[in-house]
């Protein structure tokens, strides 16, 4: 059997050594960067002893995708290639999972959407591929801009869904996500989402871990299903297994089956807490009034916090980290003294507000909004504006200057 | 802390998985019984005492033990036979140990053999025509342990005990966690020392027969 501890020390052909992931992320030397966000996803994989990355080309993830066919030219990915198209690459990345490889992938979009049935096959499926969703519009007519909805389709898929705020944010949580997603009690897929063009297309100085140190391959034999075994689920998808039978064995194996990668995006939670130093970063939990955030709109908020603060309104801040697993309890904990709790996004439907509102006491504190979809720019004067209404301060319109 | 025991079933039409339920896995060192974290040592003791009290107590080996494909392997399945030699000394002559492998995942159909073999897919097939009121998984890919533990707790009454090379299973009624030939030796010699200290049920078990 393969023993992954065994390499720490030792070092791979490109001359890096293997790290102990702990020590790579928190003890190593940090050098500040100045890079775009699809740069940092380059530099994080970089270091992150991947074998196999796969990609079709759309934006915004098709920088990043490209970089990465940098480093395979340059000998530190294993294989690399073009799919047909998204359905086409995340079933390639499924069969070079099952095949024991440490798998990479980006999309957005409509890409995600046309993937979609590979992501609950990758859960059900125990892959624990990572995939980079930099979010964009999915509707007609057509948009490429930033906005989040597609998120609100990988909650259910069964994938661990976390939502970086920053290049910061991807460059540890790309590292992060492949030490949680491949615990063997989780061995999960990790949709990393950020919102497109405002991460990947910004610069940002991001601190990075030494070029020279990375993590330690993925040990497949961990594995909570045997790799690539052509006769038992989940590989053997047809041919009489229990998957074509109508009986009540049948239909109780696959309940428990599905309940078995629910407990397992559970059991991540453990781990998420441990090197994401928490589910969620919270500001002022004393405060009457709370924002509730991901992604760059925890960025919006700050701003907003900020300025209300100008005005002598005191405000504070949740910051969640991981949509998958959920941060129930925590979020319960950090609003408990809020009266009303403020819930900006960048998608038309709310999903993150809706989430929250299933979390909570007294739901009727949570304001689903500001919402701005599309590519619009959440400008923190209309969080600032949002909140003002609702404690009935006066307020000015942002949206034009009159006839 | 979750108020959630994990307990010998017949549980639910559908039983929950554990972990959704709040239990958590034992950390390094550490074991759990009915979902609730204890020592090991704790852990030890208890499992030899279920196997002792059992009518038939079973052990349930799975393809990481049962083919020799590295070192570590082989050793194991030499000390899941101390185990199980261990049990068949220790017990009264009206109780019967079993050793029934779980040789792979395929499912099966029209039906397993239940006297030659488990099946994470229809396990309860094999407890119920065995009678088998106390088991232990050795060997087994976590998630068709969790899957098939799952299906015994919610179907059948049989007491499960999880002997994991990883992390542990929160579906388990008692589960250590990094197994390692030397804790499977360590619960044979609990076995051999609470010897004739134990009572055994030796009475029928609710739902352990198949009527």
């Amino acid at each position: 059997m393969a023993e992954t501890k065994s390499l720490i020390g030792t070092q791979n052909t490109k001359g890096q050594t293997y790290t102990d992931p702990w020590k790579l992320l928190h003890e190593a030397p940090r050098t500040p960067s100045f890079f775009t966000g699809s740069e940092v996803i380059k530099e994080a994989i970089r270091r992150a002893s991947c074998d196999v990355m796969i990609a079709y080309p759309i934006t915004p993830q098709s920088e990043a995708a490209a970089l990465i066919g940098e480093l395979f030219a340059e000998g530190y990915v294993g294989d690399y290639f073009r799919g047909e198209s998204e359905f086409a690459v995340m079933s390639q990345c499924a069969g070079a999972a099952f095949g024991g490889a440490r798998v990479f992938t980006t999309t957005a979009g409509p890409g995600t959407m046309r993937a979609m049935e590979n992501f609950p096959m990758w859960a059900g499926a125990r892959l624990p591929i990572q995939m980079i969703v930099t979010c964009r519009g999915i509707n007609s007519p057509l948009s490429i801009q930033p906005d989040t909805l597609e998120i609100a389709y990988l909650l259910n898929t069964g994938m661990l869904v976390w939502h970086a705020e920053t290049a910061q944010d991807f460059f540890d949580w790309i590292l992060k996500g492949y030490i949680v997603s491949e615990e063997p009690e989780v061995h999960l897929p990790l949709a990393l989402c950020c919102d497109g063009f405002f991460v990947t297309h910004t610069k940002d100085v991001v601190n990075l871990t030494p070029a020279d140190m990375c993590l330690p391959p993925y040990d497949p034999y961990r594995s909570p299903v045997p790799c690539m075994d052509m006769e038992c689920p989940p590989v053997r998808m047809m041919r009489d297994p229990f998957v074509m039978k109508s009986n009540y064995i049948s239909y109780a194996t696959h309940a428990s089956w599905q309940q078995e990668i629910w407990a397992a995006v559970e059991r991540s939670r453990k781990h998420s807490i441990h090197w994401l130093n928490g589910l969620i970063d919270t500001e002022n939990t004393d405060a009457d009034i709370m924002i509730v955030a991901s992604g760059t709109a925890v960025s919006q908020g700050r701003e907003a916090i900020r300025m209300l603060e100008d005005e002598g309104v005191r405000c504070g801040l949740v910051k969640v980290k991981t949509l998958r697993p959920w941060p129930e309890e925590e979020i319960r904990e950090a609003t408990k003294n809020a009266k009303h709790i403020f819930v900006p996004e960048f998608n038309v439907t709310g999903w993150l507000a809706k989430e929250i509102r299933a979390t909570i006491p007294n739901h009727h504190r949570v304001h689903a909004g500001p919402h701005v979809c599309g590519g619009m720019t959440m400008p923190p004067e209309i969080i600032v504006s949002e909140i003002k209404t609702a404690l009935g301060m006066k307020t000015f319109s942002l949206a034009g200057r009159g006839s | 802390m979750s108020d959630y025991r994990v307990l010998p079933g017949p549980e639910h039409f559908l039983p929950p998985a554990a972990a959704s339920m709040g239990v958590r896995l034992p950390n390094p060192g550490e074991a759990h019984i009915n979902g609730v974290i204890t020592s090991e040592e704790n852990a030890y003791e208890e499992a030899a005492r279920q196997f002792l009290m059992a009518n038939v107590p079973t052990i349930f080996p799975g393809p990481l033990v049962l083919w020799a494909w590295n070192e570590k392997a082989a050793k194991k399945a030499t000390a899941i036979r101390h185990l199980f030699n261990t049990l068949k000394e220790c017990v009264q002559p009206n109780q019967k140990p079993m050793l029934i492998p779980m040789p792979d995942y395929r499912p099966k159909y029209p039906k397993i053999n239940p006297e030659i073999e488990i099946n994470p897919n229809h396990p309860n097939l094999t407890i119920w025509h065995n009678k088998i009121d106390c088991c232990v998984f050795i060997g087994v890919h976590c998630h068709q342990a969790n899957l098939s533990l799952k299906i015994i707790r919610g179907g059948t009454s049989c007491y499960t005990i999880a002997m994991c090379a990883q992390a542990g299973h929160e579906d388990a009624m008692l589960s250590f966690r990094d197994a390692s030939v030397d804790k499977i030796m360590r619960l044979a010699d609990t076995i051999k020392r609470l010897k004739g200290t134990v009572r055994p049920r030796l009475t029928p078990v609710k739902n352990a027969v198949s009527d």
